[in-house]
């Protein structure tokens, strides 16, 4: 039995491509950037090539482009490096909202711990903030808010264009995690009122431990990692070139493609839910009916188990996920779907499933008709 | 080209390079993930860091794999700063340590924290008095590196450790980055609670290191979120990098155990042939080999500057450095030769050849040849 990945939102296969991209810089540009020599000089290049590629993507220039070890690293310097840069001056509070990814949610926590205040935005049944209550918890000493742009778990697309205007009207940062966003969502921070936008290589066909923070060029922060010069003293550490020469080849292949996938995903969904339809398998839609990423499908199958549900699907040759990978082996009720306010049932039956761009409409067929099978023995057996 | 640079990273050895593509194609799945694909990959992680704990003499929950040498060093020093702020704010390091240990303690400083940093004599290295003296009632942690990137200078790591052991609340971070597979280390042996590593300079690949964390030491994680690595470290896991990094660790400890000597012979004989520039040429890495590690040589031409003398030795098919390839301003005297001459001109002037284990005795032959050739060239111009 093939296995059909249905998990892209977790992490998704290298790019054939992406791998040949980066083996010569595991070989023979093995130098350090940092060195003056012209080995170091060759690799210093790539990196910059790269830079412009990534930051072309965003509509930015390559010198507001900060290379991390991911998505993670990238949030948490996009808040720990404005609030101690400017503590000082009285700046001690934040905003963001109860459905962030934890990379997020949990930086805040710790920042709360060391003495800075957050305020945790709710949200509404489909996943969506508020730009008033964002407008409403901006206080004097407010240094940032940070709202993600697509959600991991349900898709939902959040009003970055309208928060993000609030927040430049208000004088605060305007930090948004467009890790799943990227490479399906056009993003232009050109026109995007946005200050600070984190994005990750192995969500988009990329390679592990590598990612980058947009960083507007009038933001004040300190770097998170202290140390050498590297990234224009913004983040120390010898780049990953590797790494960065794989995201950039990721990037470019992920915009020449990016409005073909969308229609591909948005095309699986709905092959999915027609299945489903078609079979009469009672399901909710979890997440916004407009506003959502195309390769997110979140739904509910009320009086399944997801945990048995998963491990079904698993059996039967299917990766899909609760949600959030990042729970760490156990499976936690999802914060997001919890602050969204459904129904214990709804909550309790969720599953995610999400595309990328080896899946073909055969196997999203195929996938949808054994969730069917699944869920329609599960039901029969209680 | 002869590289003679290994100190600021090194090349990657095939059986690293075969093994991280493989997982990158293969093994593709986040360990998080609870189906197959994400089982698979956590149980690929969870033999890296079996054979990275074996090769470092540890457990496997004492490893923390991170993106570099300097995350882990950021991560111990920060970690134990905010977990144990309530405790005390007291710091102690050297004069000489890698920026990504001086400059986080001088973000430390401005963070409210007070940090000693000690002096090192003309060898490069701190006397473990000194240490002891330093101590206070609030001191939290005692950061020394083991081996000195720009000078090879040996800490006494041990001996340190050995007194610190009278001071339980006092934790001890060693920065092993330059050591590691090159000369004899310990954590357990030597009472080690952190001690930092980083997969480019032992053959491994780039972007990922790794924070030895002794049992039973809580620290502040410095990248928060999904709370992998034991909640010490949140991100999805480079699980090639990481792969890498363990088979690095290994490969460059069996090097080390079948070429015991290999360092030294190349350093005696690089020694040597410096020697007979007489005092044109001022050697400032300590010979013996107590004092220091034979990978690393460093020396002055005073008068001559180092880029000149290093572009021109590139012509020749030789890649070496000035001082550390992360400090930035060209020109600036290195803080690590002011601290142990205090000599500017010295401190300005300096070279850094550092061999692997692929250097040969021909290798440095023809080094000390081009530089011969080269720098006699120099100083005939000059004097013109
Ligand atoms: C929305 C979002 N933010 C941040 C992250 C973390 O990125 P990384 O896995 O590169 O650390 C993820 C993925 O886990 C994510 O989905
Ligand atoms: C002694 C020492 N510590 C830390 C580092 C930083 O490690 P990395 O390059 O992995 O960030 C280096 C190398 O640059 C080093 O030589």
């Amino acid at each position: 039995m093939t296995t059909i990945y249905l998990d892209h939102a977790a992490t998704t296969p290298v790019h054939p491509d992406v791998v040949a991209a980066m083996v010569p810089y595991f070989q023979e540009h093995f130098g350090n950037p940092s060195s003056i020599h012209g080995f170091g000089r060759k690799v210093r290049l790539a990196i910059e090539d790269a830079r412009e590629t990534v930051a072309r993507a965003l509509g930015t220039e390559p010198s507001r482009i900060v290379f991390t070890s991911g998505g993670t690293e990238a949030d948490n310097l996009a808040l720990f490096g404005p609030a101690f840069a400017h503590r000082g001056a009285g700046k001690t509070h934040l905003v963001t909202t109860e459905i962030e990814h934890h990379a997020v949610l949990e930086t805040c926590q710790h920042l709360e711990r060391l003495g800075f205040s957050v305020t945790y935005l709710p949200v509404d049944r489909t996943g969506r903030v508020n730009p008033d209550d964002v407008a409403r918890a901006i206080r004097p000493e407010t240094v940032l808010v940070s709202v993600m742009y697509g959600n991991n778990e349900v898709g939902t697309i959040q009003p970055v264009a309208e928060i993000g205007r609030i927040c430049r009207e208000r004088g605060v940062y305007f930090h948004t995690d467009a890790v799943q966003a990227f490479g399906v969502e056009p993003i232009d921070v050109a026109t995007l009122p946005v200050d600070l936008l984190t994005i990750s290589a192995h969500k988009i066909g990329g390679p592990k431990g590598v990612g980058a923070l947009y960083v507007r060029r009038d933001v004040v922060m300190f770097p998170h990692l202290f140390g050498g010069a590297q990234e224009r003293k913004r983040r120390a550490g010898t780049e990953n070139v590797p790494g960065i020469i794989g995201f950039a080849k990721a990037v470019e292949i992920a915009m020449a493609e990016r409005a073909a996938r969308r229609e591909r995903y948005l095309g699986f969904r709905r092959l999915m839910l027609s299945v489903w339809e078609a079979r009469g398998i009672d399901y909710v839609l979890n997440g916004h009916p407009e506003a959502f990423l195309p390769h997110v499908l979140n739904v509910s199958f009320p009086g399944v188990d997801t945990e048995t549900l998963l491990m079904n699907l698993d059996l039967a040759g299917i990766a899909a996920s609760s949600g959030s990978a990042c729970t760490s082996g156990s499976l936690e009720r999802s914060h997001v779907l919890k602050a969204m306010g459904l129904p214990p049932e709804v909550v309790g039956s969720a599953v995610r499933f999400s595309f990328g761009p080896a899946n073909t409409e055969e196997n999203v067929r195929e996938a949808a008709e054994r969730v069917a099978e699944i869920v329609q023995r599960l039901r029969r057996r209680k | 080209m002869i590289y003679l640079d290994h100190a600021a990273t090194t090349p990657p050895h095939p059986d690293v390079v075969k093994a991280v593509t493989e997982a990158m194609t293969r093994f593709y799945g986040n360990p998080s993930s609870l189906h197959k694909a994400g089982a698979e990959a956590g149980r690929v992680l969870q033999q890296a860091r079996e054979v990275a704990a074996r090769a470092l003499g540890v457990s496997p929950g004492e490893i923390v794999f991170t993106s570099s040498g300097t995350e882990s060093n950021n991560a111990a020093l920060k970690g134990v700063a905010f977990q144990y702020r309530d405790r005390g704010r007291h710091i102690v390091t050297t004069m000489v340590e890698h920026p990504a240990v001086y400059r986080v303690a001088k973000q430390l400083e401005e963070l409210g924290f007070s940090v000693t940093y000690l002096p090192v004599d003309r060898t490069g290295r701190v006397s473990p008095d000194d240490v002891e003296r330093a101590l206070r009632d609030d001191t939290l942690l005692v950061s020394i590196m083991h081996v000195n990137n720009e000078t090879g200078s040996l800490q006494p790591i041990a001996e340190i450790g050995r007194r610190l052991k009278r001071y339980p609340k006092v934790l001890f971070h060693v920065d092993a980055v330059q050591s590691f597979g090159k000369v004899p280390l310990d954590p357990k042996g030597w009472g080690i609670d952190l001690l930092s590593l980083t997969g480019h300079k032992l053959r491994g690949p780039r972007g990922v290191g790794l924070l030895y964390v002794r049992e039973g030491v809580t620290l502040f994680p410095l990248l928060a979120g999904g709370g992998q690595e034991g909640g010490l470290r949140s991100g999805t896991e480079n699980v090639p990098g990481i792969v890498g990094m363990a088979k690095a660790m290994r490969l460059i400890r069996e090097e080390q155990a079948a070429k015991p000597d290999h360092f030294a012979r190349l350093k005696r004989r690089l020694v040597a042939g410096l020697r007979a520039w007489g005092d044109r040429v001022l050697l400032n890495s300590p010979e013996r080999d107590e004092e220091a590690a034979p990978h690393i040589v460093n020396f002055s031409v005073p008068g001559i500057k180092p880029e000149v003398l290093l572009h021109a030795l590139e012509e020749e098919g030789y890649l070496l450095s000035t001082k550390s390839a992360c400090s930035s301003k060209k020109d600036e005297p290195s803080r690590v030769l002011m601290a142990m001459f205090g000599d500017e001109e010295r401190a300005r002037t300096g070279i850094r050849v550092s061999f692997g284990y692929e250097t040969t005795e021909r290798d440095v032959d023809g080094f000390l040849a081009a530089l011969e050739k080269r720098l006699s060239e120099l100083l005939a111009w000059m004097k013109g």
